[in-house]
């Protein structure tokens, strides 16, 4: 027992340890500063520049663009869940929408290669057959369980007499869940919100297949880009030399993404215990 | 002199899915007075007062027959919308449950949903609800501090001035001091006492002394029966019920 759980532990430093030797080795070569500050990122090219920049602004931009579709159906859901529906239909609805969460990651990327963007290019017509819109679309639609689920429970956790407070003043429904509810069980919400962009954030495959692979520096939704994560792929997939300044860019690269996921999971941590009793 | 009749239950029965709740009641009370339900726990004193406000429309599997009605007029039909019906009928709880905001917001909540948008018009609804609740002197230097931070027996008094600031005729009241200390509690009471001049109150109580010094007049519930309805002075000098007599002299429950 012990012994799986320290195997466990292990490896989370080991990984920890590789990613930090290769991107120490990387930034000995390439100084923080310019990593941090250079607007172009190529260093597949015989002009080499290193500037993260243009992959945080693509994984941003399809992570926005992810939650700005979930959370607003998300919470929806949520609330519909829990003022509005019945429990034999909450039965059905749950275990649905998990389903949403069990499909393949690459079958939702070629969804939005093949269906969202052909779709919304009959909308708009200057999108490109790679971009950051319909990926993030379907990115959205993916991490919708999370924050339905989560948000249902932070939501049901509310005090009831709040309920009957707000109802009991002449509060209709949708009064009560988004006037009393929603703000009541606000953090709860946060911390999902906040978990589902971890989520989006390290999500690859949906971005790789559908959003392109041209680092830009960009909040452009129409164009290709590329994230943090799909130009990990990228170079692993390809033919660099192992040990090489190219190869130790992933490093790089997934150590940004790391503290990235890193933060915003400790973030959700501390929100959650910062205003987990404050109803009690 | 009789005054005129506020409210009324008629052949009244309440069910929680097979469990027969409130069995038959008939009642009739009058308007600006205060009508206390006292009884053992489980007798449905509660439930009955939900039916008021048709909070049990909430409660999964309960159903009410009969006719509840306001001013003569029948709460449970279809095409009255529960959300006009509780502007007229204000409830405050067992527990003081104020919205996580601040004093100012909770009072004015019941204002802005209705949509009043003015501030004049909010300021001063909150001034007059506070003074009237008795909490105003209490709480005028910090009123957009959280409610939270106020204690259990000011948090009670803010739900009455917020359930009073949108000037209902009704207030129905569950218990409301039997989560406070006595000297909120005797605030509390104080508060039915003047508030009886503007409002019809119904209050839950599982207190006798309580319902003795607050109501005019008291109903005695037992097993989902109303077992005796009358005078308050007239009902506890001389019960005409034993089940009654037994329970204001102690002996059970």
């Amino acid at each position: 027992m012990w012994l799986s759980a320290v195997i466990t532990i292990l490896i989370t430093v080991g990984i920890i340890w590789v990613l930090l030797s290769e991107s120490i080795s990387f930034f000995q070569v390439v100084p923080l500063s310019d990593f941090l500050t250079e607007k172009e990122w190529t260093p597949l090219f015989a002009d080499k520049k290193f500037g993260i920049m243009p992959l945080v602004a693509g994984t941003l931009l399809t992570t926005a663009v992810a939650i700005a579709v979930a959370l607003p159906i998300g919470l929806t859901i949520a609330v519909y869940l829990n003022e509005y529906a019945h429990n034999r239909m909450k039965q059905y609805v749950k275990p649905l929408l998990e389903i949403l969460a069990t499909i393949p990651t690459v079958v939702y990327g070629f969804f939005a290669l093949t269906v969202v963007t052909p779709f919304l290019q009959t909308i708009i017509p200057s999108l490109a057959g790679f971009n950051a819109l319909s990926a993030g679309i379907v990115m959205g639609v993916m991490i919708i369980p999370m924050i339905s689920s989560l948000s249902e429970d932070a939501i049901s956790s509310v005090p009831r007499s709040l309920r009957e407070a707000a109802y009991g003043m002449g509060s209709t429904r949708l009064q009560t869940s988004f006037g009393v509810m929603v703000p009541a069980a606000s953090s709860g919400i946060v911390v999902s919100v906040i978990l589902a962009i971890s989520r989006a954030v390290g999500e690859t495959m949906i971005v790789a297949i559908a959003a392109g692979q041209q680092p830009r520096l960009t909040l452009n939704p129409l164009v290709p880009i590329e994230t943090i994560t799909t130009y990990i792929v990228q170079v692993s997939l390809g033919d660099v030399p192992q040990g090489s300044l190219e190869y130790k860019t992933i490093f790089a690269a997934g150590i940004t993404l790391f503290v990235f996921t890193f933060a915003l999971n400790n973030l959700s941590f501390w929100i959650k215990k910062k205003y987990q009793e404050k109803y009690d | 002199m009789s005054k005129r009749i506020k409210l009324e239950a008629k052949d009244l029965n309440g069910y929680y899915g097979d469990f027969h709740a409130l069995k038959n009641i008939n009642i009739a009370m009058e308007e600006k007075a205060v009508t206390a339900f006292i009884g053992p726990s489980g007798c449905g004193k509660s439930t009955f007062l939900r039916t008021f406000n048709r909070m049990n429309d909430y409660i999964e599997g309960f159903r009410a027959e009969g006719e509840i009605l306001i001013d003569g007029k029948d709460i449970y039909r279809k095409d009255v919308r529960v959300d006009e019906l509780r502007k007229e009928v204000g409830m405050v709880f067992q527990k003081p449950n104020p919205f996580p905001k601040s004093i100012y917001e909770n009072v004015v909540y019941g204002l802005k949903i209705q949509g009043i948008k003015k501030k004049s018009v909010l300021e001063e609804a909150a001034e007059t609800s506070l003074r009237r609740a008795a909490l105003w002197e209490e709480v005028k230097d910090k009123l957009h501090k959280s409610a939270l931070a106020l204690s259990g027996g000011q948090q009670q008094r803010l739900c009455i001035a917020r359930a009073l600031a949108i000037s209902p005729s009704i207030l129905l009241m569950d218990e409301p001091a039997s989560a406070l200390d006595p000297i909120s509690t005797a605030k509390v009471e104080e508060l039915i006492y003047e508030l009886k001049n503007d409002y019809t109150i119904v209050i839950v109580t599982h207190n006798m002394q309580q319902a003795g010094r607050v109501s005019d007049y008291t109903a005695f519930f037992y097993m989902g029966e109303l077992v005796e309805f009358n005078k308050t002075k007239t009902m506890f000098t001389s019960p005409k019920d034993e089940r009654t007599q037994n329970y204001i002299t102690g002996r059970f429950g």
